[in-house]
């Protein structure tokens, strides 16, 4: 919403500055976005005249001038514009002038070898134009060394607000006015308005015609004018209008404009030559169009209202006039509509037709109901000021609505949610002066609200009136104690979960990133997802259109990224949400990473402390775990099965699960196929696993751990090597050697694994350590013999392999 | 010069002239051997008178000590020799470098860094963290929110929808972290202190925007909690989260839906070269919005407005990392360029807490 101070101030009675005015409107709630002040920012450009302009001696196209600022000495100037010379009046600016179109400040400068003290300047350089083929021509009454901006009455400043959807009242300056009065900046300049009495009764009949649906307009009032004559209109409202950015066209629709700025009150004016016969109020009829104002065509449908004559829609009800009865300079006779529309249909039918006009913008906020016919009578008034002619009587069809709100209002309500003392002559005065109407004792005030603040519906809304305009600053900060509730844990284990997994995997060097949560339907599908039900139906673009399933695609494809960059070797991870369904418990927190190149858990990159390995499958295994036990996995019942889903190498995958009911998570090798997909090199490794899917541990009624069994007896470790068929995994063979004895044996270590020479083809060595930890004496060799005995007996059993000699 | 004392300057001089081990055992074996120089004079005792033994037996006993002082000393010397030597051979080249710790090498995204910093601040204000889904109902995400059907305040989020349901109805990305305030209220009963973060989206993309983004909330519902509070609350969240000692905070009126009286605020600040200092400066900058829980919201979670209120307010986790730590890009955060990780993150042992500073 723009106006400017002037405009402001015929409707408000201020002496305040600028400065205080532009304050206050922030402070009140009508956030001041932009204020241009011309007056100030093009104040050093003053008017001068070109005394003589020569040749300059080093430059074809630049002239030496000799102006006349006014103040007696004439000034050189250099200049290249082409309609630079004598006798011309221009605007001049001094060196040290801040030049807004160039975004530059002028210095004295000496241009190929002449001094220039200033500079004659074009529209553009000054912003009052787009025009910088040549410096401003004056006319020739303008005076030497006055202010351009005051000459050319560009000195009013124009204030842009940033107005919230619940203002429709300040959609008009008028509006605007009555609340910074009620702050007191000013006296509200809100005089009646006659009505103008009809000459003859209205010649167009109106019809609302909305058969059995709902009804698209309460209201609708209309004015014959004949006998008009439609022009330019006069130069203060053309300034009004192009100060806030609107193009004058005639003085009828410049005066819609006007009161649509001045009084929030959108107006549409027929030229009643052009409308066939009489006006329908309906909805539109699939597949009609109309050519409306802006010069489109717009194709309808009966969600949308409009207004009709015999030979079709002549207008977008509320949204935008049609074209070929709009009003030009032949108009003689002009219909001025004031109606009400249904603000949601207004909104979306604008949505749906992909209009934002100033009308719209103020029927689907809410026009005052009360001022329709009041603004009709003033339109009216000014057409007659402006244009002549003779005016009929109003006709209104349907019935301008009456709401009347009257809220019990107890005083204490500003108490108990701001924690201000406002007085009740205070609270009384604000809103009197906003509008309100207000009866009834101090501690329960009646207070009936006005038909232009639809957004008014209760006591907490009079409190925000009141305290607004107060001022929050009256707010004091009041501290707010934590009360004597104990202190706990307040993050949910889930969070906990969370928290410990970014930081696990950030200690086993790897970089959190944070990927989008939407993906590309193809890259969707080919981790699992993909199904219509978690698709966009609006993606912003297409690779963002289907929630993930996964993160894998979003960490390869930005390890793939930084490789492109140069930085091939990545690991990155992440720890959020994956998808898979709509409901609240199918959205699913996975810890997720990916190493590429040569990112390997030990180190990134290529160290002479190791052959430059890639990472591999035991990299990623590495992660997984980790950040499973840091989220509070037991790691004893985490187990490890050969395999993974489709996007996994078949042969370099695993399974973590605890029991094949409860799947954790997989690791491994990225398939080929999926690299493929994805558009990245390989090879790649990643993991995935669903924090959620972590059992909750046992509570426990102290936080003691368990007591610690210390053996006063040293533990024994035995070394076993097997020959196995190579398809035989270690984690078998380690899980039968420790079944031998599940007392004695506290652990089984792998500590080598060989195939080659010495060995048969098709079979491979295991290495196992194996510990025995005596509990109650000492053990003999004998029984330290039986032991092993059984563990080479249960590791034959379970696997077929034999003990290497 | 007597024999012995020849002799004794002959063996003398052997061992100091054997260069190693097994030069000098070879002159202990000739002197000191069974059949050495030494041993032979020594058995010859034996054989000499009481007087001639009295007279030679020291002198004999001397030259075997001095042979056998002699011995140690070279032994041990040719010992430490030995060892030099070696070591003078392991030598390695300490200027290689070492692997950098993967704890030094790894990194936490600034938004987990300050989701765990403003957890550290409200928990200690007494406030819970609660969660929601991030496909929401148009019902939790707007209608209980006090946005009514087909209202333009509805337009000022850009929202994406899920595709149409069986029953026609649609889904959505949540707009902001307000549909879990709704969820919280129908969960539990007053009084509630939450703070909420997380992922929002809105249909907007540009220099200043991102599709996707984070939110944190901010909710309570208490018998009497008031402006006054939420004004205290916030400065103090703001002194310790910029972790300066005063913070000058304006609050303006605003409208948001669901909250009457509604605010945003700004936060006085100075910027100098793309860096931003609070507690000085002439500029505001706005950070947040807030205000009184709507009394439509209330209700509509089942809350009586007359016996309950409360205040809520939200802002962007993402902008106010930006604010702190100076990053000038938003859409940068969502890239995952590692040189930016590496920059921007955080070490994983950095773990913000009130007792050991945020981000020292």
């Amino acid at each position: 919403m723009k106006f400017t101070l002037a405009w402001l101030k015929d409707h408000l009675d201020t002496s305040e500055p600028l400065d205080s005015i532009v304050e206050k409107l922030t402070m009140i709630g009508l956030e001041v976005e932009n204020l241009e002040d011309k007056g100030k920012s093009l104040a050093p450009f003053t008017i001068a005249r070109v005394i003589s302009a020569e040749q300059h001696p080093n430059a074809d196209r630049l002239r030496v001038c000799m102006v006349d600022t006014g103040d007696g000495t004439p000034v050189q100037v250099v200049c290249g514009a082409p309609n630079a010379r004598a006798g011309l009046i221009g605007v001049f600016s001094p060196p040290g002038t801040y030049i807004p179109g160039k975004d530059i400040t002028l210095g004295i400068g000496t241009i190929r070898g002449v001094e220039s003290r200033g500079m004659l300047c074009s529209g553009a350089e000054l912003q009052t134009s787009t025009d910088h083929d040549g410096i401003i021509e004056l006319p020739a009454d303008a005076p030497i060394g006055k202010p351009y901006a005051e000459w050319a009455k560009l000195n009013d400043p124009v204030i842009e607000i940033n107005l919230t959807p619940n203002r429709p009242d300040c959609t008009a300056v008028h509006g605007i006015a009555r609340d910074l009065a009620a702050a007191d900046i000013g006296k509200f300049i809100d005089p009646a308005i006659k009505p103008v009495k009809g000459a003859f009764p209205n010649p167009v009949k109106v019809t609302l015609d909305f058969s059995d649906t709902p009804p698209l307009c309460p209201a609708f009032g209309l004015r014959l004018v004949r006998g008009v004559k439609n022009g330019p209109s006069p130069e203060w409202l053309q300034r009004r209008l192009t100060a806030i950015g609107l193009r004058p066209i005639n003085a009828l629709v410049d005066i819609t404009n006007l009161m649509t700025y001045d009084r929030g009150r959108p107006l549409h004016v027929f030229d009643a030559k052009k409308v066939h016969g009489n006006l329908v109020v309906r909805r539109a009829k699939m597949g009609e169009s109309v050519l409306a104002l802006d010069g489109r065509i717009y194709t309808l449908d009966e969600t949308v209202c409009v207004i009709a004559d015999d030979k079709g829609v002549e207008s977008i009800a509320g949204i935008m006039g049609g074209e070929a009865s709009g009003c030009d300079e032949t108009t003689t006779d002009v219909l001025i509509e004031s109606a009400l529309w249904v603000p949601n249909n207004i909104a979306s039918s604008g949505r749906k037709l992909g209009i934002n006009s100033d009308a719209r913008y103020r029927f689907e906020r809410g026009v005052d109901p009360a001022f329709m016919i009041p603004g009709l009578e003033m339109a009216t008034q000014l057409v007659l000021d402006l244009c002549g002619g003779s005016p009929s009587e109003i006709t209104v069809t349907g019935e301008v609505p009456a709401p009347e709100l009257i809220i019990n209002f107890p005083l204490s309500e500003v108490k108990r949610l701001t924690g201000v003392d406002a007085t009740p002559a205070e609270t009384r005065r604000i809103l009197t002066r906003l509008g309100f109407f207000v009866a009834g004792p101090d501690d329960t005030m009646k207070v009936a609200v006005p038909t232009w603040r639809p957004d008014i519906e209760g006591k907490a809304d009079i409190v925000e009136e009141v305290i607004r305009i107060i001022g929050l600053d009256r707010v004091k900060a009041t501290p707010f104690p934590r009360g004597d509730a104990a202190r706990k844990p307040v993050l949910t284990p889930i969070q906990v979960r969370t928290r410990k997994g970014k930081r696990a995997l950030a200690a086993r060097g790897m970089v959190e990133a944070v990927t989008w949560s939407f993906i590309s339907k193809d890259r969707a599908t080919h981790f699992g997802g993909g199904g219509d039900a978690l698709a966009l139906a609006n993606p912003i673009a297409a690779d963002l259109s289907d929630m993930r399933p996964s993160l894998i695609p979003g960490l390869v494809a930005a390890a793939q990224k930084n490789a492109d960059r140069g930085f091939g070797d990545v690991a990155l991870f992440e720890v959020g949400q994956v998808f898979r369904g709509t409901q609240p418990q199918d959205q699913l927190i996975a810890a997720t990473g990916v190493r590429r190149g040569l990112a390997k858990s030990t180190g990134r990159g290529r160290h002479w402390s190791n052959g430059g390995a890639a990472a591999d499958a035991f990299d990623v295994k590495g992660d997984a775990l980790a950040a499973l036990v840091a989220a509070g996995a037991p790691p004893l019942a985490l187990q490890i099965v050969p395999g993974g889903p489709a996007w996994f190498h078949p042969g370099r995958s695993g399974t973590i699960q605890i029991g094949p009911q409860n799947v954790l998570g997989h690791f491994g090798e990225l398939h080929p196929a999926s690299l493929q997909a994805l558009g990245a090199e390989g090879p790649l490794a990643a993991f995935e696993v669903i924090l959620d899917r972590i059992p909750e541990p046992k509570a426990k009624p102290t936080r003691a751990k368990p007591v610690l069994d210390l053996s006063p007896f040293q533990p024994i470790v035995r070394d076993f090597a097997f020959v196995v068929d190579r398809a035989v995994k270690a984690g078998d063979l380690a899980r039968a050697a420790q079944n031998a004895d599940k007392k004695l044996i506290t652990d089984v270590g792998v500590f080598d694994i060989y195939e080659g020479k010495g060995i048969d083809p098709g079979k491979k060595s295991i290495a196992i350590a194996v510990t025995l930890q005596p509990r109650e004496k000492t053990m003999t060799d004998q029984e330290i013999d039986a032991v092993a005995g059984k563990v080479v007996a249960e590791v034959t059993k379970r696997t077929g392999g034999t003990l290497r000699g | 010069m007597s024999n012995l004392d020849q002799l004794q300057q002959q063996i003398l001089t052997d061992i100091a002239a054997a260069s190693d081990e097994a030069a000098l055992e070879a002159v202990r074996v000739a002197a000191l051997g069974k059949s050495g120089s030494v041993s032979a004079l020594l058995k010859t005792l034996g054989t000499m008178t009481p007087d001639e033994r009295k007279l030679q037996g020291p002198l004999i006993n001397g030259l075997k000590d001095a042979a056998n002082a002699a011995l140690t000393e070279r032994k041990t010397a040719l010992a430490g020799a030995a060892l030099t030597a070696r070591l003078n051979t392991e030598s390695i080249d300490v200027t290689l470098p070492v692997r950098e710790a993967p704890f030094e090498a790894g990194r936490v995204h600034p938004i987990s860094q300050v989701i765990d910093e403003l957890t550290a601040i409200f928990a200690d204000m007494g406030f819970a963290v609660a969660e929601g889904p991030d496909i929401e109902t148009d019902d939790y995400n707007f209608t209980k929110l006090n946005f009514p059907e087909g209202h333009p305040a509805r337009e000022m989020h850009d929202t994406f929808y899920m595709n149409p349901q069986a029953d026609g109805s649609r889904l959505l990305l949540r707009t902001h972290t307000s549909p879990v305030q709704v969820r919280t209220m129908l969960a539990q009963k007053p009084p509630i202190r939450v703070i909420i973060p997380g992922r929002t989206y809105r249909s907007d993309s540009d220099q200043t925007h991102t599709p996707m983004f984070h939110q944190v909330e901010g909710l309570v519902i208490d018998k009497g909690a008031h402006l006054g509070h939420l004004k205290w609350i916030l400065e103090e969240f703001c002194k310790a989260f910029f972790e300066v000692d005063n913070v000058k905070m304006r609050f303006r009126p605003s409208f948001f839906p669901f909250t009457e009286t509604s605010m945003e605020v700004d936060i006085q600040c100075k910027r100098d070269k793309g860096e931003i200092r609070f507690g000085e400066g002439e500029d505001w900058l706005e950070i947040l919005g807030c205000g009184m829980v709507h009394p439509n919201v209330l209700r509509n979670c089942g809350v009586d407005p007359d016996e309950y209120q409360g205040f809520a307010w939200g802002m962007g986790i993402d902008r106010i990392a930006m604010l702190k730590y100076g990053m000038p890009d938003l859409r940068a955060f969502f890239e995952a360029d590692v040189r930016w990780l590496n920059h921007y993150g955080f070490r994983p042992l950095d773990l913000p807490t009130l007792a050991g500073g945020l981000s020292t």
